[in-house]
């Protein structure tokens, strides 16, 4: 952008890639910004009639374990807190400001205002868990009704609300894989199968829940191997744990035939569908012969994702699987709604309480806000907009969407950048942090990288053309920058809130510091 | 870790003549004779040129940099090609280069402690670097070889001068640079010339792992590539069977259960260990074939280069003979997810020199990749 | 297509005027979005629309519908609750909320510093308040919640002293025990210590008799489960170092500005819940875990959990953000993969930052002083209604104590019966968890609760149980 003396008139139209600038305050870390005797919020004061009763208890504690100095805190009037976290506020880019369309497997989709307004209200706000069931049956209406809409999702015939994140619906599901085995006295049962572009947490769990984990490579075309499958199962076999579409996009077509591989091994088989945000009411869990399946809220139901978490996972049975699952389950007599703890088989709890209850009720308001046409457009509008993105990307010289050549991705892609980098000597890494000098960005991918210098797109059903032709041509123009001027990109960003970080501090424990007083002290800057 | 209080010194040597039979369809520039050959068909030397395009992706504007060359086409005119203004070290010794002044060179640097010794060539290139600096220093591969299987070469010119400069920015601000142990494997040039590939493993060369810009969300604790031999090695230590020889081949995954158990390892070759004791250190197929057709045995490999052979390459002593007294279902093979992740797609390969065992061992083989970890692996002839 | 029709578009779903999908449709070579799900087969679609409700389109329909179902819940606003028990009704300011649901913070995700710089140095400031406030160098960005971080502390401890046993107490509660116990089988095995019957603090003797060169840690809750302030710390702590094992103390860090941080009294690590710091209750929904140790290398490379840690940046005076010890390779074979973190609860994090540095330092020691106040004056009120008593009564208390109902000739559960038809939530019933305790009832009190609201629990509990 350059400044001349005068502007022009009319104001000429936009430029197709905006001239952005990140929020940069320069804001000190909060202990700088303290004032002595600065008051940001004050606690109620005791009253009289206490006092005057019971003195100062704190006085009278052992000096073993009464604090004699207040914690270090900063001091700062209310203002100044606002400030500081407005601020701070101002210094991400979450969907409510950039074309989230980068964070590919996150399903980074509008989360509706109104929800926000729903699951904050004091309704919710100030319930607590333990209160008597007779004052709590809004939430557990609404509870028992989120379980009835993603049965009927899903297909499946019981689910759990409880975990507070997708990894743990995942751990769920290989505890009750476990707990069904034993029930049936089929002890010898001790390895899962996932495949390389499932999500890692799948093997992460099996591996918390003790198993073995055998892990399939694709074929040559980069669909599950189902030759793989057939030389892995046996009588070892405890489950299968399956993505798909993966993350790559993909659809396995015989995943149904996986299904009765893994069956007829005596194996159960779970589907981790953090990615359906594609196939809502195109195709169902229970339809391809799944016995357990889980849902992401914060994904595929608009939950938001709050800089990671509090999430919410909901798990889904067949009825045969239901009396493993954690307790309480939530019933419905026709009548009045209750917490079941009376469940023998159960897995036990996962949790504290029920669930992320905030979000349940937000993934129920969305869902009713769709219904079953709307979910269907929301599957068809986000595999739409992948296709078109993905149309719109491989015309850039230097990517290419790696496996299954020719063919559609259901709702994100992995791409790979590697011939680009061949040439320009420029990674992936490298590119994803210039994206954001034009304010936005995009993941690569787990590590190790399988796909070489990878790059992962969701466009998700949120996103207009016009965003998408934008992020488009912002990867055109890296890519362009990467071939004319590999130094500024290597070296970007530039109009972000920050420079490069230099790494070397993190890693070294003599400078590492994870706290300001931590810090102070390293730094010698104590005195 | 202070930064250090000099310029930080970068070494480069340049095989003025590799990759010159390549164009001309020679394989290699092994060989005098092979070199006038290709000269007499018109090639011309390609090394000086991709060595400019690798210099210039070093860093010039904000890090000190002291660049030390080989002389004339062997470093120097390159650099000052790419506009640099470098140390020369030593003189040539005479109209040609040859191996003997790649090795004098390189060890040279090794003496002045550069912080990274850049060299350009192919394999062979690579194995006059590591017998002149071994481990002494990081080194990093400039590809301009016909023969690119050793693993101490960045992708391309421009990927080895970006992975350069991230060295000097580390070195200079007194980071941890990361390396990492990489293959260095040679070919018989005239079994290659014919067609027949038999690479060998050499030894290894220290060089730089990539570095990390940006670190992957959602995954705070990734062991790293270590931790997973480490892992591997305790999985394939827990399954050892008493009375039972086990024949632990070539590469740095395979070291790693010999320091699990608490032995000695010959990285380029082959020993064996049983009951937790080494049996026998760096075997050829003979004495191999004695142990193995004395009592109960079974093989431990890995995939060597980055072809993904599993036998037959680096590992021929394990041959054919060995292969058949041991059985299909002894082979234990390991592989870090690293390992199989950078065959991008392509299957395990063998190599045995016997077809039809080849045929034999192809299919779906479980790869130990971790503590109580499995991939099941294509494997190819 | 399903968009066709006159049907107005969805809100949230701006691709749906049929020209925007015919000219998508054209420029990737397709004549129908059906034409992209070639991969799924006929066999697995679904030839009929999901048997779903008919939708609330319109914004108002879908708050009326969502107000409605809510309005059936009694909240501790409209009655008078004394409910605790590891979730618990302190004032939320306003500030936390504002943050909390400003949509920069609530619709970011993953970002690196490079796009989410706020959220780094927010989450460092989160660390950096937590560290003052209990005296350690190092915290976590926060796990799933406060069971979460206790398992996590003893499996860290259980690494780094490589031993196989550790001892909790019985005050620990029965929720946060079955949490360790599954979290830590099958590695570790789990041996309860029992509170004396007296006092309610850990029973030493036991301790003593109980630990030995197997034991990794020693998990002390203070305030206990019951409420009960562990005054024995120094003791216990020399216990357990003299035995080569590690401290691991559980502590509510509502109660830090009156009570010694445990790095004070040499515990090891640190955790808890932060839900107290500025998170609604939400039924349950406010959960989170906090793990502080010092900067010590052996213990920093155990956390499975991400450190965000500052450092320079290539602007002279920017502060930068990152992952501390990002490859933490020192994890067990054994280990490897059986601790995770996702996506867990670091809005609560910044949220509690936030509490932190509206409260300072006088706020927190106002706070703690307070309750303690109130929670005395509740244990003199409640102890004095006939037939009930406070078992604990001379020990110290902050925010919890138990009392036992069952001399008044009533069950637990019947008391709370009839204060509930009363308006008022009485405390979490423990006959059932701790039966030694008779009809024991768990009583909480904050900052929140007037000299009125104490007086009324105190006059209906005594009408009730008459």
């Amino acid at each position: 952008m350059s400044v001349e003396d005068r502007g022009t008139w009319p104001v000429g139209p936009k430029p197709p890639i905006r001239r952005f600038h990140q929020a940069r305050w320069d804001e000190p870390v909060i202990f700088e910004l303290s004032q002595p005797g600065a008051r940001g919020v004050l606690p109620p004061a005791v009253e009289p009639g206490i006092r005057e009763a019971v003195g100062d208890p704190a006085a009278e504690l052992p000096p073993s374990v009464r604090r004699t100095d207040p914690p270090a805190l900063p001091e700062l009037a209310q203002l100044h807190v606002v400030r500081h976290y407005a601020r701070l506020s101002q210094e991400n880019l979450g969907v409510d400001l950039n074309v989230d369309v980068g964070q590919g497997t996150c399903t980074m989709k509008y989360s509706p205002k109104v929800n926000d307004r729903l699951a904050t209200g004091p309704k919710l706000a100030d319930l607590h868990p333990l209160q008597d069931a007779s004052t709590t049956q809004g939430i557990l209406e609404i509870m028992w009704r989120l379980e009835q809409l993603l049965k009927a999702i899903s297909g499946m015939d019981r689910f759990t609300l409880q975990p507070g994140a997708g990894s743990v619906a995942i751990y769920a599901n290989i505890a009750m894989i476990r707990a069904y085995h034993a029930s049936r006295g089929d002890d010898g049962r001790d390895e899962v199968i996932t495949t390389i572009f499932s999500h890692p947490s799948n093997a992460a769990c099996a591996k918390t829940a003790g198993y073995r984990v055998i892990t399939l490579y694709p074929d040559a075309d980069g669909y599950p191997d189902l030759e793989a499958l057939k030389a892995a199962v046996s009588e070892r076999t405890a489950a299968l744990l399956i993505t798909n579409p993966e993350d790559t996009g993909i659809f396995n077509p015989r995943i149904d035939e996986f299904v009765d591989v893994v069956h007829e091994a005596g194996g159960l088989c779970a589907y981790d569908q953090a990615n359906a945000n594609g196939i809502l009411g195109i195709t169902r869990a229970r339809d391809a012969g799944f016995d357990l399946c889980h849902f992401n809220l914060h994904k595929t139901f608009s939950t938001p994702h709050a800089c990671g978490g509090p999430a919410a996972g909901a798990s889904g049975v067949t009825e045969e699987l239901a009396p493993f699952l954690p307790v309480p389950t939530v019933e419905f007599d026709g009548s009045t709604y209750r917490l079941d703890h009376d469940r023998p088989s159960s897995i036990g709890k996962l949790r504290p309480w029920y669930g992320v209850a905030p979000n349940i009720v937000r993934a129920y308001a969305w869902i009713v806000s769709l219904g079953a046409e709307g979910l269907r457009e929301v599957a068809e509008t986000a595999v739409l907009n992948n296709n078109y993105l993905m149309h719109r990307v491989l015309q850039i010289p230097g990517v290419s969407a790696p496996y299954a050549q020719g063919r559609r991705r259901i709702e994100q892609v992995r791409y790979s950048w590697e011939r680009l980098a061949a040439e320009t000597g420029v990674g992936s890494e490298d590119l994803g942090l210039r994206a954001a000098d034009f304010g936005t960005h995009y993941w690569t991918s787990h590590h190790p990288w399988i796909v070489p210098e990878p790059m992962t797109l969701e466009p998700t059903e949120s996103y207009s053309m016009g965003d998408l032709d934008e992020y488009a041509a912002i990867l055109r123009r890296v890519a362009e920058e990467a071939r004319s001027d590999p130094d500024l990109v290597r070296a970007a960003p530039y109009a972000s809130t920050v420079h490069r970080a230099d790494h070397g501090p993190l890693d070294d424990p003599d400078r590492w510091a994870v706290t300001w007083r931590a810090y102070r002290r390293k730094a010698g800057l104590d005195g | 870790m202070p930064a250090p209080d000099r310029p930080i010194r970068l070494g480069l040597v340049v095989n003025p003549i590799a990759g010159i039979g390549g164009r001309v369809g020679l394989k290699g520039s092994d060989g005098e004779e092979v070199v006038l050959r290709a000269l007499a068909l018109g090639a011309a030397p390609e090394a000086g040129a991709r060595t400019v395009r690798a210099l210039e992706r070093l860093d010039r504007g904000t890090t000190r940099l002291e660049l030390l060359v080989a002389p004339g086409p062997m470093g120097e005119d390159a650099a000052r090609a790419a506009g640099l203004a470098p140390l020369v070290v030593g003189e040539l010794g005479g109209d040609r280069t040859t191996a003997e002044d790649t090795r004098r060179f390189a060890a040279a640097m090794a003496e002045r402690g550069v912080d990274l010794l850049l060299f350009t060539g192919g394999d062979g290139t690579a194995v006059d670097v590591l017998a002149a600096v071994g481990d002494a220093v990081p080194v990093l591969g400039v590809p301009a070889g016909v023969k690119i299987h050793s693993a101490a070469f960045a992708v391309s010119p421009e990927a080895a001068g970006t992975l350069a400069a991230w060295v000097a920015r580390d070195v200079a601000a007194g980071a941890r640079a990361g390396f990492r142990e990489a293959e260095v494997l040679d070919l018989d040039e005239d079994d290659y010339r014919r067609g027949q590939i038999v690479p060998r493993l050499v030894g290894y060369l220290r060089v730089p792992r990539e570095p990390r810009l940006v670190q992957a969300r959602k995954a705070p604790s990734p062991a790293g590539e270590d931790a997973a031999a480490r892992a591997i090695a305790a999985d394939v230590v827990e399954g050892m069977e008493p009375d039972r020889a086990y024949v632990l081949g070539p590469g740095t995954t395979i070291r790693a259960v010999a320091e699990r158990l608490g032995v000695p390892k010959t990285l380029v070759g082959v020993d064996v260990v049983r009951d937790g004791r080494l049996l026998a250190a760096d075997v050829g197929e003979d004495a191999l074939l004695a142990i193995v057709e004395e009592g109960p045995a079974a093989l431990v490999v890995t995939p060597i280069g980055g072809q993904g052979f599993v036998f037959g390459r680096g590992n021929q002593q394990i041959g054919p003979r060995v292969l058949h007294a041991v059985g299909r279902e002894h082979v234990v093979v390991v592989a870090t997810p690293w390992k199989l992740a950078s065959l991008a797609g392509m299957p395990f390969r063998v190599d045995t020199g016997d077809p039809r065992l080849d045929a034999r061992l192809t299919g779906h083989v479980l790869v130990t990749t971790g503590y109580g970890d499995r991939a099941v692996y294509r494997i190819e002839a | 297509m399903t968009s066709t029709d006159d049907r107005p578009a969805h809100p949230y779903i701006p691709n749906t005027a049929p020209a925007t999908r015919e000219a998508m449709l054209r420029a990737i070579g397709a004549t129908s979005v059906e034409e992209l799900y070639a991969d799924i087969p006929a066999h697995l679609r679904m030839t009929e629309p999901l048997d779903l409700p008919p939708a609330l389109r319109s914004e108002a329909e879908l708050v009326r519908h969502v107000e409605d179902l809510l309005s059936r819940n009694t909240s501790t606003r409209e009655a008078l609750s004394f409910l605790g028990a590891g979730c618990y009704p302190h004032h939320v300011p306003a500030v936390c909320d504002e943050v909390s649901s400003r949509g920069e913070f609530l619709t970011a995700y993953a970002g690196e510093p490079y796009e989410d710089h706020g959220r780094f140095q927010a989450l460092f400031e989160y660390a950096s308040m937590m560290g003052e406030l209990l005296e350690m160098d190092v915290v976590n960005v926060p796990t799933y919640d406060g069971l979460q971080a206790s398992a996590t502390a003893l499996r860290m401890a259980a690494r780094i002293s490589g031993r196989t046993s550790v001892l909790v107490t019985t005050a620990t509660g029965p929720e946060e025990l079955s949490k360790i116990r599954g979290y830590l089988a099958p590695d570790l095995d789990v041996q309860l210590v029992p509170f004396d019957a007296a006092t309610g603090e850990m029973d030493l003797d036991a301790l003593r008799a109980a630990i030995g060169e197997r034991t990794a840690a020693v998990l002390v809750k203070t305030p206990t489960y019951l409420g009960v302030v562990e005054t024995r710390v120094e003791e216990i702590a020399t216990t357990v170092h003299d035995a080569g094992a590690l401290l691991v103390a559980s502590v509510d860090p509502s109660t830090l500005g009156v009570l010694r941080p445990p790095a004070a009294w040499s515990a090891d690590i640190a955790c808890g819940d932060i839900q107290p710091l500025g998170m609604h209750q939400s039924y349950g929904g406010g959960h989170a875990g906090f793990i502080a140790t010092r900067d010590d290398p052996r213990f920093v490379l155990e956390y499975p959990s991400r450190l965000f840690g500052i450092t320079s940046t290539r602007v002279v005076g920017e502060y930068g953000f990152g992952d501390v010890a990002y490859e933490r390779t020192s994890f067990a074979v054994r280990e490897e993969g059986k601790e995770w973190v996702g996506t867990a609860a670091a809005l609560w994090g910044i949220t509690a930052g936030v509490y932190l540095a509206l409260m300072g330092p006088r706020g927190m020691v106002e706070l703690g002083e307070g309750m303690m106040a109130r929670t005395r004056y509740a244990i003199e009120r409640l102890g004095a209604v006939p037939g009930v008593r406070v078992p604990f009564a001379p020990s110290h208390h902050v925010k919890e104590f138990v009392v036992d109902v069952g001399g008044t000739g009533r069950s637990a559960a019947a008391a709370l019966a009839g204060l509930l038809e009363r308006g008022i939530f009485g405390g979490v019933d423990l006959s059932a968890a701790f039966p030694a305790l008779g009809q024991a009832v768990l009583v909480c009190v904050t900052e929140m609760h007037t000299k009125a609201d104490i007086d009324r629990l105190a006059d209906e509990l005594a009408a009730v149980t008459r």
